[in-house]
């Protein structure tokens, strides 16, 4: 008996430690996440860390509608400007405080106060949040912010414990303590970010891992090849040129959906006296430039095929993207045609910048290729990232090859790039049409309304062409054919409810 | 004795002085602009402003060199711009990982390297003379990332004998330290290897042609002992020279290796500075790096003074 027993439990032993191992799974990540406080962070790996770690207000679906997660019900009032929340009950942060009213008004007030807070602008609609009662609390807007929502399912609306963050201060970010299904165990810079499964959160049914750590490796070959050799579980950003290698290999699933991002040319057309070039003057030649290009090409050329060809900021088939424009097709003859009335019949010259990395050189490569056949004789100046940066904010350039990694409402592709005072608006466009359509967009909640003003302002930009967009990235992720439960969402977050493994 | 000591040590304040203006200087010098790189895609003008005004890049330049070396002077080599931790936690938790491999490397290259530089001295002109210049060669002329890559595909990926990463610092887990630091130090090695073995090489050749060895031999000493114990033992010394100088070599080479076989080491942690322009930790490390090496110097010439009496006199 005694003999039995000691079996059973050497036995029972070995089965938990297997299983201890396997369901703990290992995510490589294109760089290492920034500062770990939901105030402070820029990074878009920070953002894949938080959700793990730390819950918000409200969620998104994959097809970007508002649904509840902290927050299970919401409602404005008439005039749009009082946005009413309904906060779930029994939800406790990592640390054993719970949440409540009182935690979401600390929290939008460290968000709009905290001397090191980056996200000032997504909150600055807020004018008051006030604790009705327990579990009710109130925002005041000063005037309508149709984002404000999309905001809140992101960074802003993330809920970190009050009373760790005024224990710690800035140095928060060293141990975060939010009320997601995971809780921090430690960080080795450059290494590793480890976390654990935290047994009291309110969705744990959901939860089938008991730990889940984030490595971060650069390489996309090496980060293929550690999947491959089994250290790691899953990688995010697999490389579009590995995409039909890894569908081919039995061992790895792989998922994929288009983002919410782009990547374009901006033509430089008001910021400084570059903008004073034929390019930055003219609009038809930036539309030749446009026209000479084969997008569908380009997908297939340099992403075989595995990206969606763009001509507006957000993708086709979604719901702001205006279908009287669709992606044009290539039209050699009539981007000559747009540079002899302009007077260039015998062609002409144009600088443009990209980053200095193997993609997105061979990207404007083909661009020049293309647009060489219309007459169009591009330079290529290849520029390390964060000098490229400087360049176009300085308006050092004539066209820059970049991109914006995207943003749940439609909003967040556009209004900064293109609005006279716009925070990003790099290319120095200016029109008080697009302006006043742009903001009458932002400030309704009536989709209907919100369509009309950006068609109408597409109708303006399709012209001008500030920025030529040129296609959408996909999220790649891939996984050992074991890993089972994941869905894709077009935030390129990895969202681990129902995730398990299969052994 | 010590008066030397003294004074190496007086000459290295302004050595030190001049380093850190250039080293500040050169951070300055490189394009982009730090807070862009800082704030990430969402660089409004209000938060960029703002990260100005914290580390106080709004200043004259002069100013801001004396904020910096005002604190270092205090020992506090402030705090990355990029996460915010103190730079000389960074470095003190980074060091130990490179210094791990750095050892290890040279272990692969003088185990590699010297065996082939006296093979290759005593056949010389045979097969494996030629196999073993071949062979260093290719050790000089393969780059790192190239030999990384393969070797992660053929060890880890096809074979699946070595994990391709994960490293754990040796004293949590020696085991698994080993394991990960394997291919990177081989990698690492290799390209020292052909430095060495050609260094041993010359050495072995200029010695076996000496008289004394030509006295061994006429002695009737067989000739496995006149080339282990007599030969090697002179033309070793300045193997050893070399394999000193290479340590900074082998640092060097650690940033690249470390970025291919992710190793959380010096080299990964000042290569992703540079790029994400955090100022405070590329100066720190530049300058602990500096004085590191005028304290190595300094160590060597010492320890020259105690091994060779003649040069005691000298001042």
């Amino acid at each position: 008996m005694r003999f039995m027993q000691t079996v059973g439990a050497a036995a029972l032993i070995a089965a938990m430690a297997a299983g201890a191992h396997a369901q703990e799974l290992r995510i490589g990540l294109q760089d290492d996440a920034d500062v770990l406080d939901t105030d402070q962070s820029r990074t878009f790996v920070g953002r894949i860390v938080y959700t793990a770690l730390c819950d918000k207000l409200v969620d998104i679906d994959p097809d970007l509608n508002i649904v509840p997660q902290l927050a299970t019900d919401w409602s404005w009032s008439d005039d749009e400007t009082e946005l009413t929340m309904t906060l779930r009950e029994g939800v406790v942060f990592h640390d054993g405080t719970p949440f409540n009213a009182d935690a979401v008004v600390a929290n939008i007030d460290r968000s709009q106060n905290h001397p090191e807070s980056r996200r000032k602008s997504e909150v600055a609609s807020i004018t008051g949040v006030e604790a009705v009662d327990e579990f009710t609390v109130r925002i005041t807007l000063g005037e309508p912010d149709a984002t404000l929502l999309a905001q809140l399912s992101d960074r802003a609306g993330m809920m970190i414990s009050p009373t760790a963050a005024e224990e710690m201060g800035a140095d928060f970010g060293s141990a975060p303590v939010c009320s997601g299904p995971f809780r921090f165990v430690e960080r080795v810079q450059q290494d590793r970010i480890a976390l654990e499964r935290f047994e009291d959160y309110w969705n744990a049914d959901e939860i089938h891992l008991e730990a889940v750590t984030f490595l971060p490796i650069p390489d996309t070959t090496v980060r293929l090849a550690n999947l491959r050799a089994g250290d790691l579980d899953m990688i995010e950003r697999l490389a579009a040129t590995d995409l039909a290698s890894a569908q081919n290999d039995a061992n790895l699933t792989v998922v994929d959906i288009t983002g919410l991002g782009y990547q374009g040319i901006t033509m430089n057309v008001g910021n400084g006296p570059l903008s004073e070039e034929p390019f930055g003057q003219d609009a038809p030649l930036r539309q030749a430039l446009s026209l000479s290009i084969d997008r569908n090409a380009l997908n297939q050329v340099v992403f075989e095929g595995a990206f969606t060809p763009g001509n507006q900021p957000v993708p086709p088939g979604t719901t702001y993207y205006d279908e009287r424009f669709p992606v044009p097709e290539r039209d050699v003859e009539a981007a000559r045609a747009l540079l002899a009335e302009a007077g260039y019949a015998d062609g002409i010259e144009l600088t443009v910048q990209v980053a200095n990395n193997p993609v997105q050189t061979q990207v404007m490569e083909v661009v020049q290729a293309m647009a060489a056949e219309a007459g169009i004789n591009i330079s290529i100046r290849a520029t390390e990232f964060a000098t490229l940066l400087q360049q176009q904010t300085a308006g050092e350039f004539q066209g820059s090859q970049v991109g914006w990694s995207g943003r749940t409402d439609v909003d967040g592709n556009i209004h900064q790039f293109v609005t006279c005072e716009g925070g990003i608006n790099d290319s120095g466009f200016c029109d008080p049409r697009v302006d006043e359509l742009l903001d009458r967009a932002r400030t309704s909640n009536d989709p209907a309304v919100r369509k009309e003003a950006y068609d109408a302002s597409r109708e303006i930009l399709n012209e001008e062409l500030p920025i030529i967009y040129l296609y959408h990235p996909s999220w790649i992720w891939a996984m050992n054919a074991n890993v089972e439960g994941f869905e894709a969402y077009p935030d390129g977050m990895i969202r681990l409810e129902g995730v398990r493994f299969n052994d | 004795m010590l008066a030397f000591i003294g004074r190496r040590l007086l000459i290295a304040i302004p050595t030190v002085f001049i380093i850190s203006v250039f080293v500040f200087l050169l951070q300055k010098l490189l394009p982009g602009d730090p807070v862009l790189a800082l704030a990430g895609e969402d660089r409004d003008p209000a938060t960029l402003e703002a990260l100005r005004e914290m580390y106080h890049l709004n200043e004259p330049l002069i100013v801001q060199y004396f904020y910096w070396i005002g604190a270092v002077l205090q020992g506090d080599l402030g705090m990355s711009l990029r996460t915010n931790q103190p730079v000389t936690s960074l470095i003190l938790e980074k060091l130990p990982v490179t210094f791990q491999l750095a050892v290890m490397a040279l272990i692969f290259a003088v185990g590699i390297g010297v065996p082939m530089g006296i093979l290759s001295a005593v056949y010389k002109g045979s097969w494996l003379d030629y196999i073993a210049n071949f062979v260093a060669l290719s050790g000089l002329s393969i780059p790192n990332f190239w030999l990384g890559i393969l070797l992660i595909l053929l060890v880890s990926v096809n074979l699946g004998w070595l994990p391709a990463s994960g490293y754990r610092p040796f004293t949590v887990d020696p085991v698994r330290s080993i394991e990960t630091m394997l291919m990177p130090a081989f990698v690492l090695g290799t390209a020292l290897a052909a430095t060495l073995m050609r260094h041993t090489r010359s050495a072995m050749l200029t010695v076996l042609k000496s008289d004394y060895v030509r006295t061994a031999r006429a002695k009737g000493l067989r000739e496995r002992v006149v080339i282990m114990k007599h030969a090697l033992r002179n033309a070793l010394v300045p193997v050893v020279t070399v394999s000193a100088l290479l340590f900074g070599e082998l640092l060097a080479g650690a940033v690249l290796t470390e970025q291919i076989f992710t190793i959380p080491g010096f080299g990964k942690l000042v290569v992703d500075a540079v790029f994400n322009r955090d100022y405070a930790v590329v100066q720190g490390i530049v300058l602990v790096t500096s004085v590191g090496f005028i304290l190595m110097n300094l160590l060597a010439d010492t320890a020259y003074m105690i091994l060779n009496p003649r040069m005691r006199d000298q001042k």
